[in-house]
């Protein structure tokens, strides 16, 4: 046997052993999702924590981190194999986090050692949550037209504007942030701070969203005093290490358009709905005609995901490649969620009954309707597209 | 595996690119219509093709082939793609070497295909949509059979030197057991061939079989366990087909995105205008996701996978989807003169429609993908 099937074999034994059973359960809302941090609350489901940590002793939480900074050192190929293997048994992911997805490979980068120490093993055990301090009220798509500024008081930063869109901050612990530390130029006087949201200073505000929930926070920051340890990267670099997360970023939500985990919600749900006829086809021709050719869709955006994950672990990838990723995934994704509407009639449309399990499938569509917003928008990946993969002229 | 090309298949991708670019690019089409060639294609480019070793890339270097696979073979059709070059490959060295390779007749007909003498042609669809219904009939007669039928849709059909022939020894028309696949030589008494010129200026045969008599030997496989051939033979054409579509969709795009770059209009380059570069971007992004689905379907057939069946139509689908959308936005993005007979773009939106058509279109790889999920 060689060593990956003999890792294969041995993950799958490991899994079986230490997987919770409901933790191969989907995931049926935001509420079922571990972020971890200080403030998780494990007392509705206490083996989420014990998942988690039994996946983070083995560094199964960032499986291909390096082991000193709390990862499980595995190569691109083991990690494949583990996630594999985790998919196979519909395991879910022990622990969701931005600082795994985004801040990590970012400080892994552009960190010092000391800032690797520091935070990366308190992201992999899930004892941080992270938030991301990008979007600004004025700026918009035009992210590097962000105002909130830190001046340098000599050992510290004070930091003092306002973010927008800051998913989780009123649930988060710490903050990676973009801040101005020069105003005569635009993407070259941007900095990278990192910050404990419980700083004096720091206020957030929820924003209630169509769905009704409410992910996303206005936050205010009033002469906030930031050491200047957490500066990543050079001053006023920040750009670059903004960019190279927004790529992570992007290449995590472009995940949505993947199927989740185990069975398949959008078939499973319309052949509930409406049944198949006696020649065993879904009974409404047009919506299995529409199903059908987003599934065709869906699996070749599959194949998509994992060509780009082989061809960014071999350093083949476009570098502007996760935007085709991020466009495509969430237009996706939309249609996957009107589909399911179109499927489910009108029970899917009740908002807080039994019947449609508390206006989930509603919920889920309305929020899809950022998918293509947030993260930069369609229109962005575009431009991007066009401007770095195509080279077209710009005006 | 990863799912990107190895060093020796970009290698060979170079080496296609280079030879189909220099033998065949789109004046020989235009040439070859301009000519009315009762052929459709050149015998000299083929014998040209098994010079370079590409007539038997899918045949076992036992049998004098490279022995390669799906992918290999697909790199040689994107190149043909790219450059709407008229070939024999996809039905010869294709889909039927898939169906001979595990049978009896490969000692007769791979000589042929290997060394360019040999041109192959399939005979499946018997309606103007593709289908696995057979209806044309094989009836036993004397050490052989008698088939009596008709079959459309048969590029090459009127000139090739084999036919490969689905018929029904037993069953009725959509029943998958009893078909038998035959591989019939061209001389056969009692057959002929009505070639049809099709919108890219290729050539298709109604071909009629009026009692045609073969020898038992002809069976490929074994009588009424012709499904089996008949498959192999489906998802390589199809897969096939997806790659000659990537050529087809992206030689489309790179013409669209070249066009964009030096056409001024309003004082400007008009690649410069957002809502040109949003569609243009658009395309590309649909291109790069069929690429996958068929590197995906190539990877699973190679690999003998029982998850081929399902990528392969997948990348049918996706491919015919993209492809379409690519000629039509290049069209669309020329503006009058992509309307011209002149410039190459409409030849490229003629061949996407007859690729798309071939061995099924997108939505009866949809509808096969609905049934295999049981809904």
């Amino acid at each position: 046997m060689s060593s990956l099937e003999t890792f294969r074999a041995e993950t799958r034994a490991w899994l079986k052993e230490n997987v919770p059973a409901s933790m191969r359960e989907p995931v049926r809302s935001d509420t079922d999702i571990n972020w971890g941090g200080r403030r998780a609350d494990y007392a509705k489901n206490p083996d989420q924590k014990w998942y988690m940590d039994a996946m983070a002793e083995r560094g199964w939480t960032v499986p291909d981190w390096p082991t000193e900074y709390g990862g499980g050192g595995l190569s691109p190929a083991e990690t494949k194999i583990l996630r594999e293997e985790m998919r196979r048994i519909k395991a879910r992911n022990p622990l969701n986090s931005f600082g795994i997805s985004m801040l990590g490979p970012a400080l892994l980068k552009y960190g010092t050692e000391a800032q690797k120490l520091k935070h990366l093993p308190k992201i992999a055990r899930g004892e941080i949550r992270w938030c991301q301090g990008y979007s600004e009220p004025n700026a918009g798509s035009d992210l590097a037209g962000l105002a909130t500024s830190a001046e340098d008081r000599g050992d510290h930063f004070l930091v003092n504007g306002q973010k927008v869109w800051t998913s989780y901050a009123d649930k988060a612990d710490w903050i990676f942030c973009l801040v101005r530390t020069d105003r005569t130029s635009k993407q070259g006087g941007i900095s990278f701070l990192l910050f404990d949201m419980e700083s004096e200073g720091v206020s957030t505000r929820p924003i209630l969203l169509i769905s009704g929930y409410s992910p996303f926070c206005e936050t205010f920051f009033d002469n906030v005093k930031v050491p200047k340890e957490n500066l990543v990267g050079e001053l006023n670099k920040g750009w670059d290490v903004a960019k190279y997360l927004l790529g992570h970023e992007r290449e995590m939500i472009s995940g949505m358009g993947l199927q989740s985990s185990g069975g398949n919600p959008l078939v499973d749900g319309a052949i509930a709905m409406v049944g198949l006829d006696e020649s065993g086809r879904l009974a409404d021709p047009l919506l299995r005609a529409q199903i059908a050719l987003f599934e065709v869709r869906a699996k070749a955006f599959s194949a998509m995901s994992e060509r780009f994950i082989d061809e960014l672990k071999a350093g083949k990838a476009h570098p502007a490649q996760p935007s085709m990723m991020k466009y495509y995934g969430t237009e996706l994704n939309k249609t996957r969620h009107e589909l399911m509407m179109a499927a489910g009639g009108s029970d899917a449309l009740e908002w807080d009954s039994m019947q449609s399990n508390g206006g989930a499938a509603a919920r889920a569509w309305l929020r899809t309707k950022g998918n293509s917003i947030e993260g930069g928008t369609s229109e962005i990946q575009l431009n991007i597209i066009a401007k770095r993969i195509l080279e077209l002229p710009s005006q | 595996m990863p799912l990107y090309l190895n060093d020796e298949q970009t290698m060979l991708a170079d080496t296609a690119r280079d030879f189909v670019a220099q033998h065949a690019p789109v004046k020989h089409l235009r040439s070859l219509r301009d000519t009315s060639d009762p052929t459709g294609f050149s015998r000299d480019l083929w014998k040209q093709f098994a010079e370079m070793g590409f007539t038997g890339i899918l045949i076992p270097e036992g049998d004098g082939g490279l022995g390669l696979g799906h992918i290999e073979a697909g790199v040689v059709l994107e190149e043909i793609g790219r450059n709407l070059s008229p070939s024999p490959f996809l039905a010869t060295s294709v889909a039927a070497v898939a169906a001979l390779n595990h049978s009896a007749q490969r000692d007769r007909w791979f000589f042929g295909i290997v060394s360019g003498e040999t041109v192959a042609a399939i005979a499946v669809d018997e309606k103007a949509k593709h289908g696995t219904g057979i209806a044309m009939r094989a009836e036993r007669s004397g050490n052989g059979f008698r088939l009596t039928g008709t079959k459309q849709f048969v590029a090459h059909g009127h000139v090739a030197d084999l036919i490969l022939v689905a018929a029904r020894t037993a069953g009725s028309a959509e029943d998958e057991q009893g078909i038998t696949l035959f591989a019939v030589p061209k001389d056969a008494a009692n057959l002929s061939a009505d070639p049809r010129r099709l919108a890219d200026s290729s050539l298709a045969a109604h071909l009629t079989f009026d009692g045609v008599e073969v020898d038992a030997d002809a069976v490929i496989g074994e009588v009424d366990q012709g499904s089996l051939p008949l498959k192999a033979l489906l998802a390589a054409g199809r897969t096939g087909a997806s790659a000659e579509m990537l050529g087809v969709g992206g030689g489309a795009a790179d013409m669209t995105v070249a066009y964009l770059k030096e056409r001024k209009q309003f004082g400007a380059h008009i690649g410069s205008f957002q809502a040109l570069q949003h569609r243009a971007a658009h395309v590309y992004a649909e291109m790069e996701v069929a690429r996958a689905a068929v590197l995906k379907a190539q990877q699973l057939l190679d690999a003998g996978s029982d998850e081929a069946e399902t990528a392969v139509s997948v990348a049918k689908a996706t491919t015919a989807l993209a492809t379409t959308l690519s000629v039509q936005e290049g069209v669309q993005m020329h503006g009058g003169i992509g309307m011209t007979d002149e410039y190459d773009i409409g030849f490229y939106m003629k061949r996407a429609r007859v690729l798309a058509e071939l061995f099924g279109d997108a939505n009866y790889h949809a509808d096969q993908l609905a049934r295999a999920a049981g809904y």
